[in-house]
């Protein structure tokens, strides 16, 4: 029962508020039933706190009663205890009064000491403040007083130096005077006074050689008057040069009013309004100015107001130029500014405008591409509309009818032009060979007449063949041209050929340099001219032989040009 | 360019006739008047004592030689060589002799300034001039030689006494308002009389022919002031050279100053500089001088030629003593060409260079850099072409085509202390310290 009683009664004490009057727990703590319990409680409880004083016993075993000597020695000894417990804790309660009120003591300094920092901080301020004040006016009075120095050096100076001039003139001064002194001394004491003379041989005359004049009143007024005389000259002159300079200047002047006047008017078009009050103003000032300008001309351009008011003008004007100018200025500056501050504002719209311009073209020159393919399909394919495809056609066929008609009379005419020279060079060729050949026929039957006549038998007889050769060749001239010439028309119908004719011939030598050398009638070779009959002789053929003669006309052709080039070199 | 041969003078006195055929030079007490073209001897004429001053008369028919120590002043004839004539001021001394512009009367200065005796050499009268002052230049004639510009000074005040040249007619005295006037100039044209202070003030003072005051200019106060005045040729431009380094250049019409020249040390713009650079001697092939004429002798002489020096130059300067009066600083010398285009200014403190000035668009036209300090420097009466010398044994021209430097080819070296051009301005007289030699021209310039 103890622990579980014990327990109860600690329990019971530890619940019930502790006072000093609670005396009424010890009556609850110990009853007779538990004294034992309470009684060795007490004694534990006695043994922890150290005290050491016996153990409280009953004074019976069993009985009620208790060893009063142990329990009042336990008394007095707790008593004690409590006694010392209440005296420290007296003092301590002390204590902490004291040191509460220290501590609101400390407090209240430490505001105060704040307080005070602050102020004193605050004049801290203030003082540097003033010394900095003071320190700028140290430096000014410093530099005042450093250029007074300088002047006050610079005028010592000065005064040294006039100091010295005045001293070295009044040395001079005295020098001289003592000198005069001593020739006055000299004078005196000498007394053999060298009078000044003049001696001269004979006098001269003046040198402008007139007679020297007596001096009256009239050549001193003649002197005064020709004194002014020559002052006067000499401000006429000079005020001459000044009225011509200024008559340059208000030249210059109204030419640079009139330019700003010109300047000024067609650039002011925004402010209408000002503009034509302006240009009243203008008018107005032109006006007076023009009137002014008349008088001013005739008056010598001596009029202080016209004067005045060409220089009004003038400011007027320069002013005027200068606001606008100033105007420019600002909006140049302002426009600067911008693009320097928003550079994409200004560069984007024209930018823009830019892109927008081209974009355009681009779309006006994709039109044009389109329509130009649109008029091209419909070209192409007719099938789209038979009609004005027709028309079209006909159209263009028409154009180039037209032009292939203008080619092919061109070309007619040309064709004309080279047949007729051809015909006329082969008629000369022709007659040419022809006469060659009577003259070959002619030397031959010479010749023959010649070695016949060696032998005298066979004379008549060649005679005749000759001529009947003769005859026979002009016979087939006439047909061999007309052949070759028709051969030739053939020809050139096919070929537009520059190529002077002729027929062609094997290809040893060509005919057409035979012809110009016949032409020429450059002494040629028998062999050339035979060959050259040769020649005359195959045209025949040429009716038949189509093919043969092309190819020679071919070879002609490039021979002949090779040929012509080379007469030509011949010619030069 | 030719040289003549050298002859023998004293005294720097060798001028030529204002006519410009004859040329006179005083040998000690000879005067030898010759002839310029031949550079014969026409006259020899012997005075009494060592020449001190010569001169010819407007028309070139007399010479004055004044002998100062002695007081006597001795006119010669070319004309009539016996003719002779002596001035003797006696006892009150000679300190200055000049001819009127008429070349009938002979102004001497006596010792002291004390008065100005006017000899007639026609009525032999005389007259006197009271108090002149003694100054840089107290006395001016006018061009045209009407009138005599004097400066007086009574009773510690300036005035300017005006005299008609044809009877000494006083025409008009006047006071100035300068502290001390150290001298005046008529204007070329001769209505204007400029009239200037000492160096203790800057002041110009402009006074028209009959006296009025026309303008006044004062560039700064204080500081030393004038160093030299001159008028342009055309009269219209008054070019001041002041202590200060600096040309002022006042305009007739307004007199007021339209600009000033600056002599800077340093030249940045683009402005030719021309700077003398001597060769050594031994270098005889590379002979870059357009016109050296290289005679055996020449081995002492350095040829020099000019270059042209790149931007920016800079200017050797010798800075004056400040202590002492009359410091070698400020422009000392000015003069315009014939044709008031240009305008020649020598600094003292850059003592070597020449400065050449456009007057047309007021700027600097060139500069010349030599060797030495610049000694002399004169424009030729015609064209814009100016010659100096610097003590030695060249010549030196410049034109604004550009310049060149001549070798004065004589023996045993001829220093050229300084020049003269002959009114035609096609020779020059050359001085040295005891010879003189004349120098050509080609009639075609020739520049580098």
């Amino acid at each position: 029962m103890s622990p579980s009683r014990q327990n109860n009664f600690v329990s019971m004490l530890s619940s019930l508020p502790l006072s000093r009057s609670s005396y009424n727990v010890i009556c609850a703590f110990c009853t007779e039933d538990n004294m034992p319990q309470c009684m060795s409680y007490i004694n534990q409880e006695l043994d922890s706190l150290g005290l050491c004083s016996p153990r409280i016993e009953a004074s019976s075993p069993g009985g009620a009663g208790l060893n009063t000597v142990p329990a009042l020695n336990a008394m007095y000894e707790l008593m004690q205890i409590h006694r010392r417990n209440m005296c420290t804790l007296e003092e301590l309660e002390n204590d902490q009064l004291k040191k509460s009120s220290t501590l609101d003591h400390m407090q209240m300094n430490n505001s105060r000491l704040k307080d005070q920092l602050e102020l004193s901080i605050r004049e801290k301020s203030g003082l540097h403040e003033t010394e900095r004040q003071l320190q700028l006016k140290i430096k000014t009075l410093q530099s005042c007083l450093k250029t007074e120095k300088d002047e006050v050096q610079k005028l010592q100076s000065i005064i040294a130096s006039r100091a010295s001039q005045y001293s070295h003139d009044a040395k001079r001064k005295e020098r001289e005077a003592a000198k005069l002194k001593e020739r006055l001394g000299q004078l005196l004491v000498d007394r053999k006074d060298k009078k000044l003379a003049l001696d001269v041989l004979n006098s001269l005359g003046r040198s402008d050689g007139k007679r020297s004049h007596w001096k009256t009143a009239k050549t001193t007024t003649s002197h005064e008057d020709e004194m002014y005389k020559s002052l006067l000259n000499d401000y006429e002159v000079s005020q001459r040069s000044l009225l011509l300079e200024n008559a340059e200047l208000k030249k210059v002047l109204q030419q640079m009013k009139k330019e700003m006047i010109h300047i000024l008017s067609p650039r002011l078009p925004s402010t209408r309004g000002a503009a034509a009050e302006n240009s009243r103003e203008q008018a107005d000032s032109d006006g007076e100015e023009k009137a002014g300008d008349t008088s001013r001309e005739t008056l010598d351009q001596s009029c202080e107001h016209a004067r005045e008011q060409l220089t009004n003008s003038i400011r007027q004007q320069w002013r005027k130029l200068r606001n606008h100018m100033e105007k420019l200025d600002s909006q140049a500056s302002l426009v600067h500014h911008q693009l320097e501050s928003n550079k994409e504002v200004i560069p984007r719209e024209t930018h823009e405008d830019e892109m927008e311009r081209m974009r355009r073209e681009v779309q006006q020159c994709k039109e044009f591409i389109h329509a130009q393919q649109q008029l091209l399909q419909q070209q192409l394919n007719t099938s789209f509309d038979d009609e004005t495809a027709a028309l079209l056609n006909d159209c263009y066929t028409l154009e180039e009818k037209e032009r292939l008609k203008e080619e092919w009379r061109l070309f007619e005419e040309q064709k004309r032009n080279f047949a007729r020279e051809r015909k006329n060079f082969t008629e000369a060729a022709i007659r040419l060979g022809r006469e060659k050949k009577a003259f070959e026929e002619d030397r031959a039957s010479w010749l023959k007449n010649q070695f016949l006549n060696m032998t005298p038998f066979t004379d008549r007889r060649r005679c005749s063949s000759s001529d009947g050769q003769s005859a026979l060749s002009v016979r087939s001239e006439p047909e061999m041209r007309m052949s070759s010439t028709k051969a030739q028309l053939a020809k050139s119908s096919a070929y537009a050929t520059f190529s002077t004719p002729k027929s062609t011939q094997s290809a040893t030598v060509p005919s057409t340099t035979e012809l110009y050398r016949t032409l020429r009638l450059i002494p040629d070779s028998s062999s050339s001219r035979h060959s050259n009959r040769g020649s005359w002789q195959e045209s025949n053929t040429i009716d038949d032989g189509d093919f043969r003669v092309k190819s020679n006309r071919i070879q002609c052709r490039d021979l002949s040009i090779f040929s012509l080039g080379g007469d030509e070199n011949s010619l030069t | 360019m030719n040289f003549s041969e050298v002859f023998k003078q004293s005294n720097q006195l060798c001028k030529i006739s204002p006519d410009g055929k004859y040329l006179a030079t005083c040998v000690q007490y000879r005067l030898v008047v010759r002839e310029v073209s031949t550079l014969q001897i026409l006259q020899l004429y012997t005075c009494l004592d060592q020449i001190s001053h010569m001169d010819w008369s407007s028309d070139s028919l007399f010479i004055l030689c004044a002998m100062y120590k002695r007081g006597l002043v001795q006119v010669w004839s070319l004309e009539q060589p016996d003719w002779h004539c002596k001035i003797d001021e006696g006892s009150i001394g000679l300190v200055s002799s000049r001819w009127s512009p008429d070349g009938r009367h002979i102004l001497n200065t006596t010792e002291f300034h004390l008065r100005v005796t006017v000899w007639s050499l026609c009525t032999k009268a005389v007259s006197y001039i009271k108090y002149p002052k003694a100054c840089q230049k107290g006395i001016d004639f006018s061009k045209d030689g009407c009138y005599m510009a004097l400066a007086e000074r009574r009773d510690c005040k300036d005035y300017v006494s005006v005299f008609v040249c044809d009877d000494w007619h006083l025409l008009r005295h006047f006071e100035t308002e300068t502290q001390d006037l150290a001298g005046l100039e008529w204007s070329p044209n001769g209505c204007v009389l400029a009239v200037w202070d000492s160096s203790l003030e800057y002041k110009v003072l402009l006074y028209s022919l009959d006296g009025r005051l026309l303008s006044t200019y004062s560039a700064y106060e204080w500081s030393l002031g004038i160093k030299s005045v001159t008028w342009s040729p055309s009269s219209q431009f008054l070019a001041i050279g002041s202590y200060d380094e600096k040309v002022r250049v006042l305009n007739h019409i307004t007199w007021k100053k339209i600009t000033q020249f600056e002599h800077l040390a340093t030249i940045n713009n683009t402005k030719v500089v021309y700077k003398e650079v001597e060769k050594r001697p031994t270098v005889r092939s590379d002979n870059l001088s357009l016109h050296n004429i290289t005679i055996g002798t020449n081995l002492f002489n350095t040829q020099s030629k000019y270059e042209i020096c790149p931007p920016p130059v800079q200017i050797p300067v010798v800075k004056p003593d400040p202590d002492r009066a009359n410091p070698k600083i400020g422009v000392s010398t000015l003069a315009f060409s014939s044709d008031s285009r240009y305008l020649a200014t020598k600094n003292d403190n850059m003592a070597s260079v020449v400065w050449v000035w456009d007057m047309q668009k007021m700027s600097l036209e060139a500069v010349l850099e030599q060797t030495s300090a610049v000694r002399c420097f004169q424009w030729d009466p015609l064209r814009p072409r100016l010659a100096l010398c610097t003590g030695n044994t060249k010549l030196y021209l410049w034109s604004p085509a550009g310049c060149v430097s001549v070798q004065v080819p004589t023996e045993g070296g001829f220093q050229v202390q300084s020049l003269n051009w002959h009114c035609g301005g096609d020779s020059l007289i050359l001085l040295g310290k005891e010879q003189l030699c004349l120098c050509y021209m080609d009639t075609d310039q020739v520049d580098k």
